[in-house]
């Protein structure tokens, strides 16, 4: 499988669009507040670093999310692949993130223990999970909806997606960014060149 | 005025431009080719493939940028990261689409064939005689006996790999060692065997990597990324191929950033004697003289050049005379197919990545299938095992989802149908005279569309490719089929058709024009 179709296959296991394809539904609207933050923080960074390292990690096969730095990973995606309005629904999470864990364990994610880090994230991601039934209908409506345009004349259509739940964009960009670092390309087991191909490996 | 002539131009720098400058300069001709894009040096240009892939800064995925800036490139696939100044600008170059029509431009030296899939396949008398035999639009001027040396001659240079697999309607070639499948793949390709006796194969993939290691190149090293630009020249292309060759003879000039805007005609000699060139830079126009002339600007885009020559002496532009000029608009249709799941194999693995899959040739309307619908289509696949990206129905985050997730998962197996669109003459391009591109040149205009063949054809496409999963015990099957716009198969053909009459057809069996004999 090729990276683009990883990609995508993160982006349908999450419940959400590959973040970026919605172009034209939200590039064309000017609509949304005229400053919306557009660059993570250092703090930011660090923060998305320890909720990463929850959801991948170090273990004694591999370095984790934080190793891996998918903190500055997010930050480059955000800025540049991210409508406004997925933007504004990002750092919107950071702080409903914040206040969830606050309002749960009375204190902040980074004053939390791992087990509670653990806990918090597990019913997120649940809620994500629940969520995704119901944006799966919608969407296959809308796939229906792009091919109909499409043999109608219009063949840039683009599919509207529901918005997509901040801990969804922190899972899939947590779950790309770690697997395509140097560090998740290694713990696969990548091989830069591996000169043949066997398609028949056995291993004891 | 010497300076601007030469013994041949070659218009185009892609596959076939590409051989020609190698043939024409081979043969002792001082030759010019013209690119109208930019130059892209071997090896040196690729930033990418000469990187490793956690190099890349959005690992892959485009910017929302790109995506209002390259809107034709974002219908499919070949939005990445990596290539996208590969492809074409398209608010400098649009073009109209009266029926959608997605066209995949890459306008640089080498043209697409840094990119292609790279599948190679002959074709057979049952393709060559098929028109004459159904009377459907004009016979072919030639027949598999004229062209099987060419194909030998062309294999043996360009390093194509490959089984001998005895089908006479896919003929065997000469090839180097095939990229051999998996264990997965060999499994279902002997039920296959079995349940069709022989009357469908699944075969290797027959592909332009090397397998074995051909004088200047070396051999294909498995990384499967050879449209970030190869740079051990592990599969074919112009730049790794056809141009360090034209180079060697000490004949070749090549002239990046030239848009060539029409083809010089007299019509007293009533030949082709040079070009006229717009350099895409400085706006200045050029003109160079020469013997014989080579249009390899796509199929397209050659139309396009012929449109805009010669209007004084045919309204409708060199080669026009027929009526044929921009009709018969073809590619292959795609987007659709089949996939599913194998149980079993858990303890079998593969190393190294495959620059090919698995090809299904055609087996409708052929000895004795008959089908709704005539002509038939081929199937390319692979099987594989899930990665990283699948969903582990019991995990959710922490050690052991990563650590499962670095694992493999189960195997599946999917392929994609490609199939023959006949030549209509309604299906067509022509220039329109409202919408000029960057440098006030009229732009193309696509009127092209599947019809009731091919949509039946579809249906088969999809039902088949489920069959054949099913007998050979995958499971969890599904079909999918999202619609083909004319052009995405990149394999868009037709516009100067070949014939035996000058009456009915734009060339000649030798590829010339018929109004202009030293212009090909």
């Amino acid at each position: 499988m090729d990276r683009r179709t990883a990609i995508s296959r993160v982006a349908m296991i999450l419940g959400s669009t590959i973040i970026g394809a919605d172009l034209f539904i939200s590039g064309c609207t000017n609509e949304h507040p005229a400053q919306v933050q557009a660059l993570l923080t250092d703090a930011q960074v660090s923060y998305l670093n320890e909720v990463g390292e929850t959801i991948l990690p170090k273990t004694a096969a591999s370095d984790g999310a934080k190793a891996a730095n998918v903190g500055a990973f997010m930050k480059i995606m955000v800025r540049d692949c991210y409508s406004p309005e997925d933007r504004q629904i990002f750092f919107d999470g950071l702080d409903a993130l914040e206040q969830r864990c606050k309002k749960t364990l009375g204190k902040g994610f980074l004053s939390s223990s791992l087990e509670e880090r653990q806990k918090l994230l597990i019913t997120l991601d649940a809620e994500v999970k629940d969520g995704k039934k119901r944006n799966d209908l919608l969407q296959q409506k809308e796939a229906e909806r792009q091919k109909s345009s499409q043999a109608g004349g219009k063949p840039n259509y683009l599919k509207k997606t529901p918005p997509t739940p901040y801990f969804a964009m922190i899972k899939q960009l947590t779950l790309l960014g770690y697997f395509t670092s140097e560090i998740g390309y290694k713990s696969i087991g990548y091989v830069s060149v591996p000169g043949r191909y066997d398609g028949n490996v056995t291993k004891s | 005025m010497v300076e601007n002539t030469y013994d041949a131009i070659v218009i185009g720098s892609g596959i076939s431009g590409g051989w020609a400058a190698k043939e024409l300069t081979g043969k002792g001709l001082k030759t010019l080719m013209l690119e109208r894009g930019r130059n892209y040096e071997h090896i040196k240009d690729y930033k990418y493939g000469t990187k490793q892939p956690w190099e890349a800064e959005h690992r892959g995925s485009t910017t929302k940028e790109q995506q209002v800036k390259y809107p034709v490139i974002h219908r499919g696939w070949a939005a990445n990261e990596a290539v996208m100044e590969c492809w074409v600008n398209e608010q400098d170059s649009p073009y109209t689409e009266i029926k959608p029509f997605t066209w995949w431009r890459s306008y640089q030296l080498g043209g697409r064939s840094t990119l292609w899939g790279r599948q190679s396949y002959r074709w057979s008398d049952f393709d060559f005689e098929a028109n004459a035999k159904e009377g459907w639009a004009i016979d072919w001027p030639i027949r598999y006996k004229d062209i099987s040396p060419w194909y030998d001659y062309v294999e043996k240079f360009a390093g194509i790999s490959g089984a001998m697999d005895d089908l006479a309607h896919l003929p065997d070639g000469h090839f180097l060692p095939p990229v051999s499948m998996n264990i997965v793949e060999k499994d279902v390709a002997s039920r296959l065997k079995k349940y069709y006796k022989d009357q469908r194969h699944l075969i290797n993939g027959r592909v332009a990597n090397l397998t074995a290691a051909i004088p200047g190149r070396t051999r294909c090293q498995f990384r499967d990324r050879c449209w970030e630009g190869c740079p051990f020249g592990g599969y074919f292309s112009t730049q790794s191929s056809t141009l360090p060759a034209a180079m060697d003879t000490g004949n070749l000039t090549v002239r990046p950033w030239s848009i060539v805007t029409r083809i010089i005609y007299d019509k007293d000699k009533k030949k082709a004697t040079g070009v006229e060139i717009l350099d895409a830079q400085t706006n200045q126009t050029y003109r160079y003289h020469a013997k014989i002339i080579f249009l390899n600007a796509s199929s397209l885009n050659s139309a396009w050049v012929l449109m805009n020559s010669a209007t004084d002496v045919w309204e409708g532009g060199l080669g026009s005379s027929s009526g044929e000029l921009g009709h018969n608009i073809m590619d292959h249709h795609y987007n659709l197919g089949a996939s599913g799941t194998i149980e079993g194999f858990e303890d079998h693995y593969i190393y190294g990545r495959r620059p090919t899959g698995f090809y299904i040739p055609r087996f409708t309307n052929l000895y004795g299938d008959k089908r709704d619908f005539s002509r038939g289509f081929g199937y390319q696949g692979s099987a594989s095992r899930d990665s990283w990206s699948r969903e582990i129905a019991e995990l959710n985050i922490g050690g052991e989802f990563k650590d499962t997730l670095s694992k493999p998962g189960n195997w599946n197996i999917g392929m994609t149908g490609f199939g023959e669109i006949l030549p209509y003459h309604e299906n067509k391009i022509t220039l329109d005279a409202n919408r000029k591109d960057k440098w006030g040149l009229p732009v193309l205009s696509m009127d092209a569309e599947l019809k009731d063949n091919e949509k039946k054809m579809r249906s088969a496409i999809t039902m088949e490719a489920a069959n054949m999963l099913d007998v050979a015990g995958v499971k969890n099957i599904r079909t999918w089929d999202s619609g083909h716009a004319m052009g995405h198969g990149i394999h868009e053909m037709g516009s100067a058709r070949m014939g035996l009459d000058p009456k009915t057809s734009v060339l000649n069996k030798h590829n010339q024009v018929w109004d202009a004999l030293t212009f090909l």
